[in-house]
């Protein structure tokens, strides 16, 4: 490329600075800044959608015996809660948020590949589109479960199947799209200075979550194609009667599954080593132990994954390396946790809503971790498997860990995105009815599920009713409590007190020198790293 | 400064996308691989074993436990002649599976086995199966199916019962022999 950086500056200055109006904007876009809105306003929907699926799950749990939906459509409910939630919720609020940070943090004007930006994020809305239509099809929708173990999704699911590869298909390609893109931006865009141990956290942590999506993304894909071709074009890969072996689709799945917890939770380690330090004025205690943590967590991610199959009737030896293989992940999981504490002790701490959800991250995010320790006792796990012991150990490191730190880094970086402070009033209410009632909602899933009900079934035992119907209320109000969420939200967009650059008193990093709201086009020129 | 050319980099991510989407399809003949190394899964061999090396341990006997299960679309009455059995590592036996075609079709089966524990798998020896090939009866039509085995003598102390499960599976549609045999009836 012949282009001088005198060119590239007229480019900047007279090619863009209007953007088409409306719906076109959005459409044509290929800003870091409009597609990272576009990704988190889409992760947000899909969160109520998923949400709402809940509510129909909890509903009919509130009470023992069959009371407004069929165990068909039950089983279609926790399916597509569960694909939506990972799929459409989480890992597109994380792309967005590297959308918008990436390239503020490192000192880039955007984002390297911005035209497949725009593909990335576009071809989302059609993935779920058809994910969601197919709930309308004769015979409903996916109802063999998020994880679609063969033969389930083989041989005794729907038509529905082949709309659910498709758009599975789909969300990997855009997740393997957003994944190349930060990988490309952070390698070749770094503004001079910028060495790898002087990136932020939040950079870092992506930028292994990139690795891992680019190794276990196409393996899914490989899976669902399989899933496809046993279902209608007759292969066995999982068919024993064509000489394949349905527990070779567990292997398959749980190599891709394993790392995919992963990817869901790095960039929030990232989240919460930002927030942390800002509001503890310190600066973050062990940085380079938390690069080399986060490493090490997505290297053992790849040799864990038969943890989910204890009970397939694996060798004793299997069995023993995976459970000390998982037990492994837990040393460099508390040296992030100890990190946090540490960058804590004796800070000047202030507890605004960013570091309450943070706080609240690593406290519950930790009590997940435990319970995913129980788990991985191999003769422990013949008692807990399938039950809700599992389900609440999976929502509490997927909604009070990643959720919530989602949520925090919002509350974080809003004030940058749109120049205003949200309303700190509304937004503890927020945090109070949130944390209050995801641990009714979660907590008890553990006394019933060591109590052994299982999961995934619309009916249960009369003993756990009462366990059952508190679960419900802390489901119904965790729902309503995100509606204060939505509503700060859009107070905080349309206006509100203006926010100064630095926004938080003990912040540091590049994108708070930049304005609130940041200009359409930052850092045209690399900034100076001191 | 020059802008970064940003393709080495991408197509070096857009071949190791590949290369993953390559390597889900080969996770395929390596679990297979690694389990006739292993016996993870419980599956026996295929083919025939020859029995020239055996001699029998006459200080030690094996339950050989027999199942049965006929897939729940296969209509064939499924089920082993003797449910259990003595044996000495070491020693042949021959011992017969019951089939029954009561459908008013010809049909064509195919037995898939399965051994418990797995790691038992590498150390059972089948000389002659029914599930070595497909199985073709008449409408109404009954067969004894032979299975001549031997445990290898070298099977771990730890194991004193092996289980030998079949499900039965219907392979009319797959199978040419039937098409053949359907053109006959229906050409007479």
């Amino acid at each position: 490329m012949s282009t001088t950086s005198t060119d590239l500056h007229q480019h900047a200055d007279h090619g863009h600075h209007h953007p088409p109006a409306g719906f076109k904007r959005w459409l044509y876009t290929t800003n870091h800044k409009d597609i990272g809105t576009l990704y988190l306003l889409f992760a947000l929907t899909m969160f109520f959608i998923g949400g709402a699926m809940a509510m129909v799950i909890r509903a009919e749990l509130f009470q023992p015996g069959l009371q407004l939906v069929q165990p068909a459509f039950f089983n279609q409910m926790t399916t597509v809660h569960g694909l939506i939630m990972v799929f459409g919720a989480v890992m597109p609020a994380f792309t967005g948020l590297a959308n918008w940070l990436i390239p503020m943090m490192i000192g880039a004007p955007d984002m390297a590949l911005p035209r497949m930006n725009n593909w990335s994020f576009w071809i989302l809305p059609f993935a779920f589109a058809i994910l969601l239509m197919s709930l309308f099809m004769e015979g409903g929708g996916p109802g063999f479960g998020w994880t679609f173990y063969a033969p389930l999704s083989t041989k005794y699911s729907g038509d529905s199947t082949a709309l659910f590869v498709f758009s599975v298909h789909i969300m990997g390609i855009s997740s393997i799209m957003g994944a190349i893109n930060v990988i490309v931006t952070i390698f070749n865009l770094r503004a001079p200075g910028m060495t790898w141990m002087k990136m932020p956290l939040f950079v870092w942590t992506w930028l292994i979550t990139a690795f891992l999506l680019i190794a276990v993304m196409p393996v899914l894909a490989g899976t669902v194609t399989m899933v496809l071709t046993d279902k209608y074009f007759g292969t066995s890969f999982f068919d024993a009667a064509g000489g394949g072996d349905p527990v070779l689709f567990q292997h398959i799945f749980w190599f891709f599954g394993h790392p995919e917890v992963y990817i869901m939770i790095l960039p929030a380690f990232g989240i919460v080593s930002s927030i942390v330090p800002t509001f503890s004025r310190k600066p973050l205690f062990g940085y380079a132990s938390m690069v080399y943590a986060t490493s090490s967590i997505a290297l053992l991610s790849f040799l864990v994954w038969a943890h989910h199959m204890f009970t397939t009737g694996m060798p004793v030896f299997a069995e023993l390396f995976f459970m000390y293989c998982t037990m492994l992940i837990a040393v460099p999981t508390g040296v992030k946790v100890f990190n946090w504490v540490a960058t804590m002790w004796r800070g000047a701490l202030t507890f605004e809503v960013p570091m309450m959800f943070a706080i609240a991250f690593i406290v519950l995010f930790t009590i997940g971790g435990f319970s995913g320790l129980m788990l991985a006792i191999t003769p422990a796990d013949f008692q807990y498997h399938d039950t809700y012991f599992v389900v609440a150990h999976f929502h509490y490191v997927l909604v009070t860990g990643a959720i919530f730190s989602i949520i925090a880094a919002a509350y974080y970086w809003l004030p940058k995105w749109t120049g205003h402070m949200y309303d700190e009033t509304l937004g503890q209410w927020h945090f109070w009815c949130s944390l209050i009632s995801v641990n009714l909602l979660f907590f008890p899933m553990h006394f019933v599920g060591l109590a052994g009900m299982p999961r995934r079934i619309p009916d249960y035992a009369l003993q756990f009713a009462d366990f059952n119907a508190l679960i419900s209320i802390g489901g119904f109000a965790f729902g309503l409590s995100q509606l204060l969420f939505v509503w700060l939200l859009v107070k905080c967009i349309k206006g509100g007190p203006p926010a100064t650059n630095q926004v938080w008193e003990g912040a540091t990093g590049l994108e708070w020198e930049l304005s609130s709201p940041p200009p359409y086009h930052s850092f045209t020129t690399p900034p100076d790293i001191k | 400064m020059t802008a970064p050319n940003h393709q080495p980099l991408l197509w070096k991510l857009l071949l190791a996308t590949g290369l993953m989407f390559g390597f889900g399809f080969a996770l395929v003949p390596l679990y297979d691989v690694f389990c006739d190394l292993t016996g993870l899964n419980g599956k026996t061999s295929t083919m025939a074993a020859s029995a020239d090396n055996a001699i029998p341990d006459e200080k030690r006997q094996i339950t050989i436990e027999f199942l049965a299960r006929p897939d729940p679309k296969m209509p064939w009455l499924f089920q082993p002649q003797i449910r259990q059995i003595q044996v000495h590592p070491g020693e042949i036996k021959l011992v017969y599976y019951e089939a029954e075609n009561p459908t008013q079709a010809l049909m064509v089966a195919q037995a898939v086995p399965s051994v418990s524990p797995g790691q038992a798998a590498l150390y059972f020896n089948k000389m002659e199966c029914f599930c070595f090939q497909r199985q073709t009866l008449k409408a109404g039509e009954k067969l004894l199916m032979p299975l001549q085995f031997y445990v290898d003598p070298a099977l771990p102390a730890q194991f004193s019962t092996i289980t030998l499960s079949y499900t039965l599976y219907d392979v009319t549609q797959h199978s040419p022999a039937a098409q053949v045999a359907a053109v006959y009836q229906t050409g007479k």
